[in-house]
């Protein structure tokens, strides 16, 4: 999506917003709108993209940031602690229906629809995801003729970096074997989650293939290449606003609609880079920012 | 099924007892990293506190310095060395070791500053040379608390050699690490347990050695009635 195209809906979004705000009354001026954050900073940016997003159309924010897992923030938004978190879509439907099989960003659509507590709302999925991918270097990419996860059945004794969990969970070593065919992986868990430790594996050749996070920096920073996933292996993660039903007022659904339809991997990779890196920015830094980038405040 | 039961029936797996990943191998792998670390660890402290013990030389500085060893988190050192060396061997032995080294230095230093300055100046005045005062007298007498030491610091390192798996490794640790990611419960308590146990085998090992290691004392002088 072209950065004029996100404009032209982002202003579109705007000016809906501003009608619906003169039309529509029937919003207290009371109403206040909890939002919440897992506790790690990507999740914080989003929440915070929320927040500035809906105070921009004059609804009361009130933040509880950092809660810690979802096993924690769920049952707050249950409980009417909070109101709205930024959520993951293949994580969040793992998580209420550990036996789901969906993999693919609709079919998990779907089946959230169904797994979802009676009194929680999604609304519109964004285009951004944070998930496991699966990374090369540039240099093997080239050498190997990687685009992929397919093009790496043709490699022998591939030598693979992630998380412990990925040896025996589906979407990791059976997946690779059962839908794409790739056998003899010699695996090394790393327990990191694509950190320094598994990014230094892979720049050091001491392993070919490794499990990194969609929108760590380092992808960026180190020119590395993420191999497609043309089966669907790894279920999609993309960032979907989870809101109590009670809240999700017309007007808080379209301005978090706009923020969703501007919101891509590539703004996350980007707000993750300036909030890990040297410039150390702070979530509602950020925040600001990318709304004013995309015309949204 | 409870918890126990569950761990009960994991011990019981006969895919547990044999192959890479089986509790055998593991528990190799352990002892592995921990007789390694261990000897490295003896190697440095030893020499160091056995000079420092007999001149009395820099005594401050080993206090101070071993306090800071022993204020170093064991998960950071090994990352950082991680991210200097790479995967291997060396970032789990630097991290134990630098576990390893305080209670060793101290075991040292202490023994033999704890021998009695009258014996010493006995040896010296029987024409002993400094380095027959350090291995006749000195080493003899200060050997318990040597190897109490040795003991203490293999029990630190054999707790804390499970962060091997944490980059890559293996070891017992494996069990618990990939346990709590894969939230297996019965793997992880599995795990712990193995460690616990091979904890206790150990410490009574050593406590046979610190029994053999005590001098054995003169005859009792009968005492009056």
């Amino acid at each position: 999506m072209t950065i004029r195209k996100l404009v032209a809906l982002g202003s579109a979004a705007a000016l809906t917003l501003t009608l619906s705000a003169c039309g529509d009354d029937s919003d207290s001026a009371s109403e206040t709108i909890v939002v919440g954050s897992a506790a790690f900073a990507e999740n914080e940016i989003i929440a915070e993209i929320y927040a500035q997003a809906l105070e921009a159309e004059g609804i009361t924010v009130t933040k509880k940031l950092n809660i810690g897992a979802r096993e924690a923030y769920l049952p707050a938004l249950e409980n009417g602690e909070i109101d709205l978190i930024p959520e993951y879509s293949g994580n969040l439907l793992g998580y209420l229906d550990p036996d789901a099989t969906a993999t693919a960003p609709d079919e998990i659509e779907e089946a959230l629809d169904d797994a979802l507590p009676e009194k929680l709302d999604l609304l519109d999925f964004s285009a951004a995801e944070d998930k496991d991918s699966l990374n090369v270097t540039a240099e093997f990419a080239k050498k190997n003729d990687l685009t992929t996860i397919a093009d790496l059945a043709d490699l022998d004794g591939l030598r693979l970096a992630a998380n412990p969990e990925f040896s025996e969970r589906p979407y990791g070593i059976p997946g690779l074997e059962k839908v794409y065919g790739i056998t003899g992986i010699k695996f090394t868990a790393i327990s990191d989650g694509g950190g320094p430790a598994t990014l230094k594996a892979l720049l050091d050749g001491d392993v070919d293939v490794a499990d990194i996070y969609s929108t760590t920096p380092s992808i960026v920073d180190n020119d590395l290449v993420t191999l497609g996933d043309p089966k669907n292996l790894i279920a999609a993660q993309n960032v979907v606003p989870l809101i109590s039903d009670e809240k999700a007022s017309d007007k808080v659904e379209d301005v978090l609609n706009a923020v969703s339809a501007a919101l891509t991997t590539d703004d996350l990779l980007e707000l993750n880079g300036r909030n890990q890196g040297d410039e150390k920015a702070a979530p509602a830094t950020l925040a600001k920012d990318w709304l004013k980038d995309k015309g949204l405040i | 099924m409870s918890i126990v039961d569950e761990t009960w029936q994991w011990f019981r797996a006969p895919e547990q007892w044999t192959g890479a990943s089986g509790i055998p191998s593991r528990l190799l792998e352990h002892l592995g990293y921990t007789g390694l670390t261990v000897a490295v660890s003896a190697l440095i402290a030893i020499p160091i506190g056995l000079w420092v013990g007999h001149t009395g030389r820099l005594r401050g500085l080993a206090v101070v310095l071993s306090g800071a060893l022993r204020a170093l988190p064991t998960l950071g050192v090994l990352t950082y060395v991680v991210l200097l060396s790479g995967l291997g061997l060396t970032p789990i032995t630097v991290a134990l070791t630098v576990l390893a080294i305080p209670p060793l230095l101290a075991g040292t230093y202490a023994g033999l500053e704890a021998v009695d300055r009258a014996t010493i100046d006995a040896a010296r005045g029987m024409g002993m040379s400094e380095w027959q005062v350090l291995t006749k007298v000195e080493i003899p007498l200060a050997l318990p608390l040597i190897v109490g030491g040795l003991r203490s610091a293999t029990l630190q390192v054999v707790a804390t050699a499970t962060v091997a798996a944490y980059v890559g490794l293996g070891g017992l640790g494996r069990f618990i690490i990939d346990g709590i990611a894969l939230r297996d419960d019965p793997r992880m308590v599995g795990g712990s347990i193995a460690v616990v146990v091979l904890a206790l085998v150990l410490d009574a090992l050593f406590v046979l050695l610190q029994k053999a290691a005590t001098p054995s004392r003169a005859p009792k002088v009968p005492s009056r009635p």
